[in-house]
């Protein structure tokens, strides 16, 4: 027999491999050599420091993202309002990093809690209607995804900057980005991996070894039996959403503060904080499994951009990605071919 | 040779870490009810389930009808004849009743469902058993009684010869056993076989011909009913010899504990439950509260602990106006509260047992400094009540969930006994449990009495009730209409008080 944690695990690997493998079948399918194209796949992030430098910076918002939804998934509530999260905490972000003169050490410091309170806000006022009002998180997140969509774009043009569809890029001082690791590698590597990584041992923490990730994964749990215990089921229901969108504001801050280094008008949304959810999925809720599978998603979508070479479009990435997490998704289908395939061993 | 419907011969079964049932012989003669008698965890469950095709035995054989046969799923229980209630119905709360119980094998009319056959259908198998069910009500206007019935139902609309019953009068009403049991005895008569699995004695001895024992998985024998005694059937299933009325020395009572003046309680469709009430409990006496479930009872203790408003009236304890305290405060101040509801409210069943034991303290020293858990104090404390309490678990970072009723419950006693409260209040605090764990529990609570402890006791289990309480309050539509002495009144007398008839002579014996 599997034990449940060892199903965590296998369950995702099993996903991705038949994800993979399906897209092999599919790229056969329409006349292309998979293995090229996989090698292309490959080599488009690993030939070169350039672009496995990219690949992290891809990687970073992933993580952040996936421990935003994975944290409001372990304290039982569901964060679909990452991405409008993302998008206020980038432009605070870069509206503190272009407006203020300091040190850095106070400047980033300082940009990079902007980010992460504004995101924290945005998922404030759905944490509080559900507290308060019983109304379902999902709605009022996807609502705010668009408020936050718009606003954004009304900042960047009428606050930020005249008229302009791109901001001033944010000073040195509240940059992420690092002469030495750019010399290094000729890319925009900057250092919010290390911020993404601090974020991973943060949830942790705060859920394994805390007080309150004891009382916020009891009201995710059972309501009545954490009123029993003398928790306040409305407070932790507003902490949760707090952290959740602080890790999805720092997402921002990653993009405004490094790898752009700078706000634009959106005309849609950037996908980050709806792949987050994706990425909690596969990591298992897990925030060292939001690492790898975030870690996977960005090797996935830097490397299709040289899947071209090998004649083969990259698209075809969007569709394994896709399959992984509908294999994920019909994890328990997998779980039921694993025991027969046991039980029929044992016969 | 004997005649035997079903055989399960030398059935093992385990799971990681456990063997559920080790070596276990159950033969069912056609036409009688068979009881499964068993502690809670025996590996009753285990042993149906395994009959029933959910779960594939290790070793041993199943016979039906003396052939042998492998039952790998329930469709294939199905087809040969065996039918199962679950405890917890399995049915659509939107559906009718004909509904339910065609779903899956629908009567059809080209691509439609006949549903007028399907209905016609159910209604002639209800009127031939007697079960008077109305094959067109909806099951969420239907009592839990007829639900019941419906499950039946359900087994017979497939066919089923043998019918395995999981604890069925554990949600039941004192008049709605009866009327299963006549239910029962006509389904024998037409020629069905029933497997009852229960840990109730009384019903054992009143409708079964046999009784087959099993004990922490091992099968410990087969009985006739008829030569049998519960007192023996106790010992057979705990392994020892049970009290059935537990000993204890008569109540010392001292200083008032809880006093509870003119409370008023809604619930939550704004209707008064709880009118007015008055109730003193002293320290060193058990107050037990009989009444008909849906009285108030439940408004009133969780108004008591602060989980419900208050609409009026005063609670004190130790003379500290508790009335409008938070639930931790109230918590704190020195009471301890076993809920009705251990799913719901005692336990956070995803949760290990190691952590469901601190649920009450958690935030406090030892177990947390600075915001920061020690997971070793933690456990070490979940040990030592576990130890203490005798709660058993494969291990103390098993899910709550996983664990048997009577061990959840053991769980949820020590958490509470640990923190020395004045005033234990104790809401059904053996429902569903087998007597082993009932006599552990009520020795429990007559052992913080004696403790100079406040207890209040609510159950609506008169045998309880009368055993357990030194003083008996009955509460009857949100009031407490009298307050009788165990010793001098019976089971009629309270009866009849339950039912709203005022103490005075003629009203008892009428």
């Amino acid at each position: 027999m599997f034990s449940s944690t060892k199903f965590n695990f296998i369950i995702p690997i099993i996903s991705v491999i038949l994800g993979l493998v399906a897209g092999a079948i599919i790229m056969l399918i329409f006349g292309y050599n998979p293995v090229l194209g996989y090698q292309a796949l490959w080599n488009g992030v690993f030939d070169s420091p350039f672009f496995m430098s990219e690949t992290v910076n891809r990687i970073t918002p992933y993580i952040l993202t996936g421990l935003a939804i994975a944290f409001a998934f372990r304290t039982g509530l569901f964060n679909i309002g990452a991405e409008g999260q993302v998008l206020v905490g980038w432009v605070a972000a870069v509206w503190v990093g272009t407006a203020i003169d300091a040190p850095a050490f106070i400047h980033l410091p300082l940009a990079l809690l902007a980010a992460a309170a504004a995101g924290a806000f945005w998922a404030f006022i759905p944490g509080i209607l559900k507290a308060k009002l019983g109304v379902h998180e999902v709605i009022v997140s996807i609502m705010m995804n668009y408020i936050a969509l718009h606003i954004t774009n009304y900042l960047i043009r009428s606050v930020l900057t005249d008229n302009q569809e791109t901001t001033e890029p944010v000073k040195q001082t509240a940059s992420l980005t690092n002469d030495f690791l750019i010399g290094l590698t000729g890319s925009r590597l900057h250092l919010g991996f290390i911020v993404a990584l601090l974020m991973v041992l943060i949830m942790w923490v705060i859920l394994e070894r805390t007080k309150l990730g004891y009382e916020l994964k009891a009201v995710g749990y059972n309501q009545h039996a954490s009123n029993y215990a003398g928790m306040k089921v409305e407070r932790n229901i507003v902490i949760s959403m707090l952290i959740s969108g602080l890790f999805a504001g720092l997402a921002g801050a990653m993009q405004g503060l490094g790898s752009f280094g700078n706000a634009f008008t959106n005309t849609a949304f950037s996908n980050l904080g709806f792949d987050g959810i994706a990425v909690a999925l596969l990591g298992g809720n897990n925030p060292f499994g939001v690492v790898l599978s975030a870690s996977l998603f960005g090797f996935l979508k830097v490397g299709s951009l040289n899947m071209s070479t090998a004649g083969v479009p990259n698209e075809i990435i969007e569709i394994v990605i896709a399959l992984i997490i509908l294999f994920v998704a019909s994890g328990f289908i997998i779980r039921w071919a694993l025991l027969q395939l046991k039980k029929g061993e044992k016969k | 040779m004997e005649n035997y419907v079903i055989e399960m011969l030398n059935i093992r079964k385990e799971f990681p870490g456990i063997v559920a049932n080790d070596n276990i012989t159950l033969q069912v003669k056609k036409g009688e009810i068979h009881a499964l008698l068993g502690e809670n965890g025996a590996g009753k469950s285990t042993l149906m389930n395994v009959l029933f095709g959910l779960y594939q035995p290790e070793k041993g054989e199943i016979r039906v009808d003396g052939k042998k046969v492998e039952i790998n799923d329930p469709n294939v229980a199905n087809r040969l004849g065996i039918g199962m209630v679950h405890q917890h119905f399995m049915l659509i709360d939107t559906f009718t009743v004909a509904q339910n119980i065609v779903l899956g094998s629908e009567p059809k009319k080209g691509l439609k469902i006949d549903m007028k056959k399907a209905v016609r259908e159910v209604q002639e198998l209800s009127d031939r058993y007697g079960l008077q069910v109305d094959a067109t009500a909806k099951i969420s206007d239907i009592s839990v009684g007829m639900q019941q019935r419906v499950e039946i139902l359900k087994t017979l609309y497939r066919g089923a010869n043998v019918v395995i019953l999981d604890e069925p009068t554990a949600v039941l009403t004192p008049q709605e056993i009866k009327e299963l049991i006549v239910i029962l005895r006509t389904l024998i008569k037409e020629g069905k076989s029933i497997i009852l699995i229960t840990h109730k004695l009384k019903e054992i001895m009143e409708v079964c011909d046999r009784c087959t024992v099993i004990r922490k998985g091992q099968g410990i024998g087969t009985v006739d009913v008829s030569e049998t005694n519960p007192n023996e059937l106790a010992s057979l299933m705990v392994g020892r010899e049970i009290r059935f009325s537990t000993e204890k020395i008569p109540a010392e009572p001292k200083e008032t504990i809880l006093s509870i003046q003119g409370l008023t309680v809604q619930d939550s469709r704004h209707v008064d439950m709880v009118k007015e009430l008055d109730l003193d409990i002293r320290a060193g006496e058990i107050v037990g509260i009989a009444g008909v479930d849906g009285n108030g009872q439940t408004e009133l203790i969780e108004a008591i602990t602060g989980l419900r408003k208050k609409s009026a009236g005063k609670v004190t304890l130790k003379n500290q106006d508790i009335t409008n305290m938070p639930v931790r405060a109230i918590t704190e101040s020195g009471v301890g509260h076993i809920p009705q509801d251990r799913h719901k409210l005692g336990l956070v069943l995803d949760y290990s047992i190691g952590e469901n034991i601190v649920l009450q303290t958690y935030y406090q020293k030892p177990y947390s400094t600075g915001g920061f858990l020690s997971f070793k104090r933690i456990f070490d404390k979940a040990k030592a009540l576990i130890a203490e309490y005798d709660v058993r678990t494969p291990s103390h970072l098993s899910k709550a969930r996983t664990l048997s009723g009577g061990n959840q419950q053991k769980a949820i006693i020590g958490r509470e006994i640990d923190r020395n409260p004045d005033l234990l209040i104790a809401a059904q605090p053996t429902r569903g449990l087998d007597v082993g764990a009932i006599e552990f529990i009520h020795k429990r609570l007559i052992e913080q009495r004696d403790q100079g402890k406040a207890v209040l006791l609510v159950s609506f289990e008169l045998d309880e009730i009368l055993n357990v309480s030194d003083r008996i309050a009955v509460m009857f539509d949100g009031k407490i209409i009298a307050t009788v002495n165990p010793k001098e009144t019976n089971e009629q007398e309270l009866g009849l008080l339950m039912a709203g008839s005022k103490l005075e002579k003629e009203g008892a014996q009428n």
